[in-house]
């Protein structure tokens, strides 16, 4: 297997680059804060950006499916100026203070779902050598760090002291700590299949074919679980129903106004993204092209599409996929949510994981 | 270098959502209004306090998930070297795994999983 393209990929010669060139003009230490800085600054205005192609894309396919046109007056033809018009628009208006909620949790709980969402956002690879959390840990991390979140919207609801936010928090606590099971098994069934826990190492070993297709059965079905469990696990599609907006206003966010709101709604659509981005990294070979054994012409022109490009192709598939579900299907209850997941998911992914074991140990996996 | 990225990327969350709330502060109207200051429950008048006591079905849930979430992260050592310990590891985590599945089944015989 010709494996030359992953030095091509890597953008590692550049970043080291840059280090030695700040490090020949400073000392190290003001060198690394420098670096420390721009990598902030980078994740915020990436998340940024990604927030507002999100929230556009929603809004285009959900017209698409329903047979509307969508946003189209606001910014020449196709709306493009309408979501950062009401960003400005959600900036502009006032943070309320509620009386009787407990203040200091009601202005934690936005920091910790942002956290849990930006901790997440960083571990994805968008390239090779561009990562920015790469730990041996990784899947392990990402799966502790989005958990966080879940602690941030129980905060919210709890104690913004109104029934309906209550409703919505501890129904979302239910519903994202148990999907959160089916999720670990799938993606403790890619890390059997790949021999690493480190997303990276992940990444890399399926430069001689996707895991998808390197696992066949247990591999397919590990990846429509955990689409299922990642939609549950953003609080999306079908299993929306912490904010209903039909029974409970807006779930466990009613009380929030302004950016308060808005960063709920960022992290979302955020959670959106990295669930997709996760699923590609795992299942669909992350920033890796296209190959297909054997046609060589092919597969040196897939090469040309750089990584960061592949790493997007796949990301917004499954985000596309995950929109499409949500559109598609009607919202469930509670008691069919946690009985889906207990009853059914959990036996499933399980199952999954035995499979991919024996597979693995018999040597049956490509 | 992990740890210096893990604290970058923590204190750049933080400073989002603090620099987004400073300038929503600095640049959006205020006014007062006493209702405004009211929990929101279309219109009602809110009788009693919401931070009371709720199902104990969530509570049972959460209960059930702590058991199998430790076990997630006790296999993930033995997932990332699944290759090398082979058949024998093999066994010893399918022995673990049924004695979690028996008790996923005990629960469920029980009506643990039932919502009612």
């Amino acid at each position: 297997m010709n494996t030359s393209f992953l030095d091509y990929y890597s953008i590692q010669p550049v970043t080291n680059w840059i280090h030695e060139t700040l490090c020949s003009v400073m000392p190290e230490a003001l060198a690394i804060f420098i670096e420390c800085v721009v990598i902030g600054v980078i994740v915020v205005a990436l998340y940024a950006v990604l927030a507002i192609v999100l929230i556009y894309m929603e809004r285009k396919v959900c017209a698409a499916f329903q047979c509307r046109i969508g946003p189209n007056r606001v910014g020449g033809k196709g709306g493009l100026l309408q979501v950062p018009a009401d960003v400005l628009k959600i900036l502009t208006k006032e943070i309320i203070r509620l009386k009787n909620s407990d203040n200091f949790l009601y202005d934690l709980a936005p920091y910790l779902v942002i956290l849990a969402s930006i901790l997440t956002f960083s571990c994805l690879p968008w390239n090779k050598g561009a990562q920015i959390l790469d730990m041996n840990i990784g899947v392990l991390f990402v799966l502790a760090a989005s958990s966080i979140g879940v602690v941030g919207i129980l905060l919210a609801g709890w104690s913004s002291n109104n029934k309906y936010t209550m409703i919505g928090a501890v129904r979302s606590g239910a519903m994202i700590i148990s999907y959160e099971l089916s999720m670990g098994i799938t993606v403790l069934a890619m890390v059997v299949l790949s021999e690493t826990a480190s997303i990276s190492g992940i990444v890399e070993a399926q430069a001689n074919g996707w895991n998808i297709f390197k696992g066949h059965i247990p591999a397919i079905l590990a990846f429509v679980v955990f689409l299922i469990a990642g939609n549950a696990e953003a609080n999306r599609g079908p299993f929306d129903l912490a904010e209903a907006e039909q029974e409970l206003t807006a779930g466990y966010h009613t009380e929030y106004s302004g950016l308060h709101f808005g960063f709920f709604y960022l992290a979302e659509y955020l959670n959106l993204f990295i669930t997709a981005g996760i699923a590609s990294t795992l299942f669909l070979g992350g920033w890796m092209p296209f190959h297909i054994a054997g046609l060589d012409a092919f597969n040196n022109i897939m090469d040309y599409i750089p990584g960061v490009g592949w790493f997007f192709i796949k990301t917004f598939f499954v985000v596309w996929l995950l929109m499409w579900i949500k559109w598609t299907f009607p919202r469930l209850r509670i008691d069919q949510i946690l009985t889906f997941e207990w009853k059914y998911l959990m036996p499933t992914s399980l199952l999954i994981l035995v499979l991919m074991v024996v597979l693995k140990v018999f040597g049956l996996v490509f | 270098m992990y740890f210096t990225l893990l604290i970058t990327v923590i204190l750049t969350a933080f400073a989002l959502v603090a620099a987004g709330v400073c300038v929503a502060k600095l640049i959006a109207p205020r006014s007062y209004n006493k209702q405004k200051a009211e929990p929101y429950e279309c219109g009602l008048p809110t009788r009693g306090r919401s931070q009371m006591q709720f199902k104990v079905g969530y509570y049972l849930f959460a209960i059930l998930f702590l058991m199998f979430d430790i076990e997630t992260v006790f296999l993930f050592p033995w997932a990332a070297v699944v290759g090398e310990v082979g058949i024998y590891g093999l066994v010893s985590v399918i022995f673990f795994l049924v004695v979690l599945i028996l008790g996923l089944a005990y629960a469920w015989k029980k009506g643990a999983l039932k919502w009612e």
